[in-house]
């Protein structure tokens, strides 16, 4: 497999000058793991669904706009030019037209202002969960407590250093496997609680939609509920030295009673 | 005629090295600003093919990574520091006499120092990567505590950033009394040419944010030397304090960047649509109100960092704010356009490649504001694509039109055009093939400041990075371009442009050592 993907890997770069186009065109992918990847990972919380969603109006309506102003710039550059026009006209102000063009763009924001504010609210309510898991950054990997099931170990980096030095093929999950899994059942509303012992990282898993930054001697907390059992993979996102971009993240994702048996497995050893 | 006589006596400078060590003239310091500019142009340049080259392709293949983070934090350090800033104070102190009909600047010695506060700078923060340690590897925003940890290189940037800041203060307080005080007679501010409106407002941002910076950074010296714990949690302190305090330097910093490149676009605009500017007034205010908000949305930099609701709320809506002045200039712009009489000279295409390609990272600028979409945008390539579209789309290219639209008048010589369009097509096509694919990347997942990357982001980063060496490639062009115009080439007129409009291109091309000895009059 590895084989193959590199040697097609040239053709494919010439391939990317033209991905941009289909874009325009309007064609979003948005699997996890296809390459050419435009957009979003898959959202499998209600805040990475919401976040898709706003995502997604916000940037039609801007798309809508550019394509509108720009259309006429680009008319404008075509039929005004001097070979076709030899004299300017000499206008250089209308209060009505900059009257509409500021009332516009603040009825527009508005209309934005209004799904934000109200995701947001969602987002920050960290109220009814159903457990608590406290997460610790360290330089450079993971702490996990289970702080209502006395469950606590580290998280860090598997991928072999014979890979990242290009001594060996590279795995499907390069830069993206950790020793130890971060587990969680899903359908529950779990709060984490954020820190970390030396400096600031960020634990981030997109299709999670949770991104929190985890500074010492500061807890932060935010919330999810994963809608479907699953393996999704983040990284740390905040710069936190030398091995900031070897800090990987691993969510499984479980039924109850997968959850319970692991849990049950964790204690008694 | 004693004025006449005495001009002519004054045209003789010192020759030599000591002309530029000890020179008072602003269209000399205008040429040193530019040429250490350009200079540090490639220097950060080269850190970027380095960083590209090892973003090929999957694994480490030339750096280590902490060499890496060396080069992303001080490829962003010598940009800013080195290259923009320096790039318009260059152009301030050439165009703004000139501009205004002024003699020189208002304070010509502290305008020498202000410049040659800079090489030394320069000097100490590219020295920090042969130190022990190296270079600040914490990223160019110095976040403690991870910038408690770096050795002696830390201080030598900390250093390097006052020295930096110093000048740009001096720099700032000359172009404020400069602008205030040495206006020709019946130039009321209201028919000042935009160029130096917007450098008005931005020395005003420069004077308040710039100490702020000095504040945060000399704490952070504290920190790490004299046992004090301003940013350190096991002390008592706050290290998310430091990131309010460095953004509320840090954002008006953007428009300190972007604000005179809009002032250079509304000079050019203008000028090849042989139109006047639309909307002269709304544009002074426009630029005024970013300016003003640029001081209450800082904390849009720090969504991530856990603050209350209402402060997420707070700094989401006054961000969204900016849109509009924004979209007034953009508008004015195009409506300049409209009608207009159009040819498209290089600085011409380079402002309306500006008004497009920074319209596309303030699209991205919109997006990031809106909170919750921010925490999947938040320190991702999507930030990384974000802010290069604004300041290689939009201080850049702004910087380079105006260089082309005003190097007739420094040099007396027309440039290429030829040369010209190359430059600017092979700069557009190579920055949006390395800048564009970075929001895929960030949107997919890419966290920004990494060595190495997951296999799903492998083909967007070979493209990126094929861009970056066409782009960096294609400045060659523009050096030939402005050293074969300096040597010779089609004699320019006074006018140089057809549409030409403001006091510069009253003087002769090139401009004589000492211009408007005696000041012209403004009706």
């Amino acid at each position: 497999m590895m084989r193959i993907w590199r040697s097609n890997r040239t053709r494919r770069a010439v391939a990317g000058v033209i991905a941009p186009i289909a874009v325009a065109a309007g064609t979003f992918a948005s699997s996890a793991h296809a390459e050419w990847a435009l957009n979003f990972q898959k959202p499998v919380t209600p805040i990475a669904h919401i976040q898709y969603d706003l995502h997604m109006l916000i940037l039609w309506i801007c798309v809508a706009i550019f394509v509108l102003v720009f259309g006429i710039m680009f008319y404008s550059l075509f039929a005004h030019r001097k070979s076709k026009r030899a004299h300017a006209a000499n206008f250089s102000h209308s209060t009505k037209a900059e009257v509409i063009w500021t009332v516009i763009p603040i009825l527009i924001l508005i209309g934005m202002a209004i799904p934000s504010t109200q995701a947001l609210i969602m987002m920050e309510d960290t109220t009814a969960s159903d457990m608590t898991i406290k997460i610790t950054g360290y330089q450079w990997k993971w702490r996990y407590q289970y702080l209502d099931n006395d469950i606590d170990y580290y998280s860090a980096l598997e991928t072999p250093r014979s890979q990242i030095e290009n001594n060996a093929p590279k795995e499907e999950h390069y830069l993206l496997e950790v020793d130890k899994h971060l587990v969680l059942p899903v359908n529950k509303k779990i709060r984490l609680l954020i820190t970390a012992n030396d400096v600031i990282h960020a634990w981030w898993v997109p299709a999670l939609g949770a991104k929190k930054d985890a500074i010492p001697g500061f807890i932060n907390e935010i919330w999810t509920q994963i809608d479907e059992p699953g393996t999704y993979r983040g990284q740390c996102a905040e710069l936190c030295g030398k091995d900031h971009g070897f800090m990987p993240i691993v969510v499984d994702a479980v039924s109850e009673d997968d959850f319970n048996a692991w849990v049950q497995n964790q204690t008694s050893q | 005629m004693t004025a006449t006589t005495a001009d002519q006596h004054h045209d003789h400078h010192p020759t030599g090295i000591t002309r530029w060590l000890f020179t008072t003239n602003h269209k000399d310091i205008g040429t040193l600003y530019l040429w250490f500019s350009f200079t540090m142009f490639i220097i950060g340049g080269l850190m970027a093919m380095i960083i590209r080259s090892e973003l090929f392709e999957p694994g480490l293949q030339f750096v280590d990574p902490l060499f890496f983070n060396q080069m992303t934090t001080v490829h962003a350090l010598v940009m800013i520091f080195g290259a923009a800033m320096p790039a318009f104070v260059g152009l301030a102190n050439w165009q703004i006499p000139l501009m205004i009909g002024a003699p020189d600047m208002a304070l010509p010695r502290l305008n020498n120092w202000s410049f040659w506060l800079l090489p030394p700078a320069a000097t100490l923060l590219i020295a920090s990567l042969f130190v022990p340690g190296g270079a600040p590897a914490g990223g160019w925003t110095i976040y403690p505590p991870l910038s408690i940890q770096g050795g002696m290189g830390v201080d030598f940037g900390i250093l390097a950033l006052h020295m930096m800041g110093i000048s740009s203060i001096m720099g700032s307080i000359n172009i404020i009394a400069t602008i205030m005080n040495m206006r020709a007679p019946g130039m009321i501010l209201m028919k000042l040419p935009m160029f130096v409106w917007t450098w008005l407002i931005t020395a005003f941002l420069l004077v308040t944010c710039i100490p702020v910076l000095a504040g945060a950074i000399t704490m952070l010296l504290t920190d790490r030397h004299f046992g004090t714990h301003f940013f350190d949690s096991s002390g008592g302190g706050d290290p998310v304090m430091f990131q309010h305090i460095f953004w509320f330097f840090g954002h008006p910093e953007v428009y300190i960047l972007i604000l005179p490149a809009f002032g250079v676009v509304s000079q050019i605009i203008p000028t090849f649509s042989r139109k006047p500017l639309f909307g002269y007034t709304s544009m002074v205010f426009a630029t005024a109100t970013i300016a003003f908000l640029s001081f209450i949305v800082w904390a849009h930099h720090m969504f991530t960092v856990g603050m209350p609701l209402t402060g997420e709320l707070f700094f989401m809506y006054s961000t969204m704010l900016i849109a509009i002045p924004t979209s007034v200039k953009i508008f004015n712009w195009v409506s300049t356009m409209w009608r207009g009489s159009l040819t498209f000279e290089t600085p011409m295409l380079y402002a309306i490649g500006m008004v497009f390609l920074f319209t596309i990272g303030g699209f991205s600028g919109l997006m990031l504001a809106i909170v919750p979409a921010d925490f999947q945008y938040h320190d991702t390539y999507f930030v990384v694509a974000h802010f290069h579209y604004v300041i290689f789309g939009g201080t850049i290219l702004g910087a380079l039109g105006a260089v082309y639209f005003w190097l007739p008048k420094w040099t007396g010589h027309m440039y290429n055009e030829t040369l010209g369009k190359w430059h600017f097509w092979l700069t557009v096509i190579g920055m949006n093939v390395t800048f564009f694919p970075q929001h895929f990347l960030g949107l997919a997942g890419m966290p920004r400041r990494i060595p190495d990357y997951a296999l799903q982001f492998a083909e967007f980063n070979m493209v990126s990075s094929l861009g970056a060496f066409l782009l960096g490639l294609s400045q060659i062009i523009f050096l030939i371009n402005v050293l074969k115009t300096i040597k010779g080439g089609e004699k320019a007129s006074d006018r140089v442009w057809e549409g030409s409009t403001g006091l510069e291109w009253t003087v002769p091309s090139p401009a004589p050592y000492h211009t408007f000895a005696t000041p012209p009059v403004v009706k």
